[in-house]
């Protein structure tokens, strides 16, 4: 465990303070940047199919729709760290923005389409994604039963629950508020659009977080070796616990900047997130099962995800049926450099 | 104490239950029962035949006294064939409507209730086998298709530059598109390409998003449905560019049809392909019973094209779709 975190902290270190080669420098270098080298590769792939890619409209669109399944993946980066998995972020967010969207509906009566609707939406939003989390926590830990179990069981609940509000069709957002929400999705900052603001600012966040807090070092301990951590007296119950809190807030943030995009939500919507949340943070060069995580790859991830689906939108030339053996082949390539470097640096 | 409360309590109450069961399988068999059985409420459109089945449920009961009507939703297409053993077996039905989860995996246990007896209406999507059904109601998606394709061709004169948003890779899908293509064809209409988004509004809002970053003239965009549409609606907002095209979708959805019949000018028109078919499927399956007119064979619904003019005929407020 010591080896690992010890592994870890020269790792941040030469993407802190980009130094140059250690001794054993260039795998270690490769290990860590293995995931942004590959999203380089996809760009430029991307330009050479359609030059439009570099469009600056094309790159704001990718990124901005990248912060969802990123944001949500920040959050999943702590699960997984931990030992963990949560496979309901899916549909948590999809009855997270049920929830907000009929509550700012019937606020309107109220209040009125104004600020304070949607800031009363956005509060029942983030309480609900820290519920949410927490009973994922709870179940898991205080019901010893399998975080798989326990996510793949509230899944279906929440799945069924915003079909249920939904009364199998759609909600949609009052227009009058829509419109005065809309910009939290489509606004910008200094040529940024605002949930590319959030996503960075959740990243940083999350990475001081991870690396640079206690909380972080017992996520780490917790899921290189659970035992270990109990008898070093971490309170690994509440450790993990919150971690599924951290990621309900995070489930929680992507649906407050997804809903005014759209500002409707169904049984369809956030279908696969759960998938797409974890790979994400598996590309990014978090294992699997636990001890080790790294936000930044997650972040990378996550737009490489995007990217991947952009670049067969803006090419013909692959068979559209064909979209996802391309999407299939990315990920396990872009996996296995890294892991294939990973091996190198192996003493 | 309470233990000896409790066990006559669940004595009590068996015999209830199994006596209310025996008891209203001998009431139900002097009355005609028919069989709804149709896709949970897991999409837009599939929550619009929920609605429009329970609607029509409520209607026909009320006018027949002695026609009941059992509605079962399944998730999965396995689901439903146990629905039908059900239906047959613990409801003995006299007909059964169905709209068919997927075709081939439903052929062969709509058969097996046909050959019990029963009368078979099919909605929507045809089994893989022929002659299995009395009567086949459905929508046209070919018809669809071609009614877009030729409004489209319409409006742009014969030629421009159009994108084009398929749905999920299926025969419906394929119909469509096959529709369309015939009806454009011939004329200068360019389609720019073609993508799937899945009947889906976010897909449709990211696949419109790339089609607006990589083409810099479009004059219209054919989405197929109305949930694209949506998605399609707000990329096109997003890009301002609302003045230079305008969106045909399909289907009938309520929001689509507001702003329709409002006269919007990106999306001007409709094309018709209801979840209402289901009703009209159970209208026509009750006639074949009271009426004295034969009613078999196939009913297949028009795609109107439904306009600014029309459109309040098609307009449902309170379905969910």
């Amino acid at each position: 465990m010591s080896s690992a975190m010890l592994n870890n902290k020269t790792t941040q270190n030469t993407a802190a303070q980009n130094t140059v080669a250690r001794p054993k420098g260039f795998s270690i270098d490769l290990k860590t940047w293995g995931p942004f080298i590959a999203l380089v590769v996809l760009a430029i792939l991307g330009v050479l199919i359609n030059p439009a890619f570099l469009g600056l409209d094309n790159l704001s669109n990718m990124l901005t729709r990248s912060a969802f399944i990123g944001i949500i993946a920040i959050g999943a980066t702590f699960v997984i760290t931990a030992g963990g998995l949560d496979l309901s972020v899916g549909a948590m967010a999809a009855f997270i923005a049920g929830v907000m969207i009929i509550l700012m509906n019937s606020l309107v009566e109220q209040f009125g389409a104004g600020i304070t609707t949607i800031v009363l939406g956005i509060g029942a939003s983030l309480l609900l994604g820290l519920c949410a989390g927490f009973i994922n926590g709870i179940v898991t830990t205080k019901g010893k039963i399998e975080a798989f179990i326990v996510t793949l069981g509230t899944m279906g609940i929440y799945r069924s629950l915003v079909t249920y509000l939904a009364d199998g069709g759609t909600l949609t957002l009052d227009w009058a508020v829509r419109d005065i929400y809309r910009p939290v999705y489509y606004g910008s900052f200094m040529g940024i659009t605002f949930p590319v603001w959030v996503f960075f600012a959740v990243a940083v966040i999350g990475y001081i977080l991870l690396n640079y807090t206690r909380f972080g070092r017992y996520c780490f301990a917790i899921g290189s070796n659970e035992k270990v951590a109990e008898y070093s007296a971490i309170h690994v119950d509440r450790v993990k616990t919150l971690t599924y809190m951290l990621q309900g807030v995070c489930v929680a943030l992507a649906t407050i900047i997804y809903v005014p995009r759209l500002g409707s939500a169904s049984g369809a919507t956030g279908v696969l997130w759960e998938l797409e949340a974890i790979a994400a943070v598996i590309i990014g060069g978090t294992m699997l099962k636990g001890g080790h995580g790294r936000i930044w790859g997650t972040v990378i991830g996550a737009i490489m995800l995007t990217m991947i689906g952009n670049i067969l939108n803006l090419t013909d030339a692959i068979s559209n049926y064909l979209n996802g053996t391309v999407q299939g082949i990315i990920i396990i390539v872009a996996v296995y450099l890294q892991r294939a470097s990973w091996r190198k640096t192996r003493p | 104490m309470p233990s000896i409360k409790t066990a006559v309590a669940t004595i009590t109450a068996t015999a209830a239950l199994t006596s209310a069961i025996g008891f209203s399988g001998a009431a139900m068999a002097q009355e005609l029962t028919i069989g709804v059985s149709i896709p949970a409420a897991t999409h837009g459109w599939a929550g619009g035949v929920n609605y429009h089945a329970e609607e029509a449920k409520k209607r026909l009961e009320a006018l027949y006294p002695d026609i009941e009507i059992t509605i079962s939703t399944a998730g999965t297409a396995g689901e439903q064939a146990n629905d039908l053993e059900d239906l047959v077996s613990l409801r003995s039905i006299d007909a059964l409507v169905i709209l068919p989860f997927e075709s081939g995996p439903l052929t062969d246990p709509v058969r097996r209730v046909k050959e019990s007896g029963v009368f078979v209406t099919v909605v929507d999507r045809g089994l893989t086998e022929e002659g299995i059904q009395d009567l086949y109601v459905a929508g046209n998606n070919h018809e669809l298709g071609r009614v877009s394709g030729e409004y489209i061709r319409e409006q742009l004169d014969g030629e421009g530059d159009i994108v084009v948003l398929r749905g999920i890779p299926t025969v419906i899908d394929d119909e469509r598109v096959q529709g369309f293509q015939e009806a454009i064809e011939g004329s200068e209409i360019n389609i720019l390409d073609m993508q799937h988004a899945n009947w889906n509004r976010d897909d449709g809002f990211e696949v419109m998003q790339d089609y607006l970053s990589r083409f810099d003239n479009i004059d219209a965009v054919w989405a197929q449905d109305d949930d694209i549409a949506l998605g399609v609606i707000e990329a096109v907002r997003q890009a301002d560019r609302e003045d230079e095209l305008f969106i045909v979708g399909g289907a009938g959805m309520k929001e689509i049809i507001k702003r329709v019949m409002e006269g919007d000018e990106l999306v001007p028109v409709d094309v018709l392909y209801p979840p209402g078919m289901i009703a009209t499927a159970m209208d026509l399956t009750v006639q074949h019973f009271v009426s004295n007119g034969p009613v078999l064979g196939e009913y297949i619904l028009g795609s109107p094209l439904i306009t600014e003019e029309n459109a309040e005929q098609y307009y449902f407020p309170d379905s969910p779709f």
